[in-house]
């Protein structure tokens, strides 16, 4: 593969078999209750037999996005989506956390739905949250069309699955001038309530597009609110947050709370700080490209206390 | 040739250039360019003072999509605005005016008019 790679002269089919072949997002683990980030990869696939459940994160597609150092992002969706259908242990949900398209245009998000139904995992369950490249001039309403949970009218959501709580929250909508991310009041509000009845033993998910946490704020690269969000999850013994925007991956621990930033399926971002400003890392090369990109997985273990987050990237 | 000749020989190609800056700046303030642009994340200038009835003109030189949209509504929004698409607005009004970019909040921008 290494080999491969060095010649230069991979033409694109033996690149999207070199990405299927090497992965392409985040496996997450869940042991007991606290998130185990892995690269996805051999050892991840392991870990996954002995697990009671396991899902997989992806994030930041952005079709539509046509420069460098990636002008076909829906390939580079179509590869990761094939690696976690690639995964020994079927995880039994998608998350998507975010900026599925690049210009929240209608053709855009046909694109995604089209490109998920090609593949066992995009057919099956996914549970979505917009990114703010989801949400430009319409306040989402093309988004919330074709991928809202509307179990709350203002888009945000919770389910259980297998003894764990699901949050997926929504910090993209009513930014204001000169902030950040923001959830606002209202969301608030039924965030405290949703979380009220239950125990401070169940393990709690918290997903949402922006970093909950004040990852940079510089850069736009935080939520204005998230503190006060943060106080509600508090009193858990495990939670883990998951988001995407930034590209790369980053983590927090904060008392109980884990902060894990995904990949993108379509192209990295410098580290925070490194360079004038956010945005794609023109400089990489097509050979180099699948290494930036991936998915995520999560393995739950019924019993034990933690929940074990696996990255697997495209090389 | 030495430097005074060479001045001289490019004077009359200097004349040619400079009338359409000097027709320009003869019609009214309305057509005068007022271009603000996008890069790196950042409006610039990120203060621009025009007269009133002026035409300002935004374009955006990121890979990024940008919008440009008043913090209080005292202007049309603009949609997304992807590499080099450009987008404008007439002042017709003295005041000051910020604006932002609502894909990226922490990127503001204020356009006064007198």
């Amino acid at each position: 593969m290494t080999n491969q790679h060095d010649d230069g002269n991979l033409d694109r089919r033996s690149f999207l078999k070199c990405m299927a072949w090497a992965g392409a997002g985040t496996l997450l683990m869940m042991k007991g209750g606290v998130l185990h980030a892995r690269t996805l990869g051999a050892d991840a696939g392991a870990e996954a037999k002995d697990t009671t459940f396991s899902f997989a994160q992806i994030s930041d597609s952005h079709i539509g996005f046509h420069a460098a150092p990636n002008t076909d992002p829906a390939s580079t969706l179509r590869a990761a989506l094939a690696q976690v259908d690639a995964l020994p242990v079927r995880p039994d949900f998608l998350l998507h956390t975010g900026d599925l398209t690049h210009l929240s245009r209608p053709d855009q998000f046909d694109t995604l739905a089209g490109l998920m139904q090609e593949s066992r995992a995009g057919k099956g369950k996914v549970f979505y949250v917009p990114g703010e490249h989801d949400v430009i001039g319409d306040n989402g309403a093309e988004f919330f069309r074709h991928f809202g949970e509307r179990q709350q009218p203002g888009g945000w959501y919770s389910f259980d699955h297998r003894g764990v709580h699901f949050v997926g929250l929504i910090n993209v909508l009513g930014l204001k001038a000169g902030g950040l991310g923001f959830l606002g009041a209202e969301q608030l509000a039924w965030l405290k309530k949703d979380l009220a009845p239950l125990s401070a033993e169940t393990p709690v998910l918290v997903f949402a597009h922006m970093p909950m946490w004040s990852l940079y704020p510089a850069w736009g690269w935080g939520t204005d609110d998230s503190l006060e969000a943060m106080g509600y999850l508090r009193r858990f013994g495990s939670v883990s947050v998951l988001n995407g925007h930034i590209h790369q991956i980053q983590q927090k621990v904060e008392g109980n709370i884990t902060f894990y930033t995904a990949r993108s399926t379509a192209y990295p971002q410098p580290a925070p700080g490194a360079g004038p400003a956010p945005g794609p890392l023109k400089s990489v090369t097509p050979d180099r490209l699948h290494s930036y990109l991936g998915i995520r997985g999560v393995h739950h273990v019924q019993g034990k206390d933690a929940l074990a987050v696996t990255e697997e990237v495209m090389a | 040739m030495n430097r005074l000749a060479y001045v001289a020989c490019l004077l009359p190609a200097l004349a040619v250039l400079a009338m359409p800056a000097v027709a320009a700046s003869s019609r009214s303030p309305a057509e005068k360019p007022n271009r603000i642009e996008i890069r790196n994340f950042m409006f610039t200038p990120k203060t621009l003072v025009v007269p009133v009835g002026a035409r300002v003109e935004w374009i955006n030189r990121d890979e990024e999509p940008h919008t440009v949209v008043s913090a209080n509504g005292q202007f049309a929004p603009s949609k997304a605005l992807d590499s080099n698409d450009s987008y404008a607005a007439t002042f017709g009004k003295p005041g000051t005016y910020v604006y932002y970019c609502t894909v990226h909040p922490f990127m503001t921008g204020t356009v006064i008019v007198k």
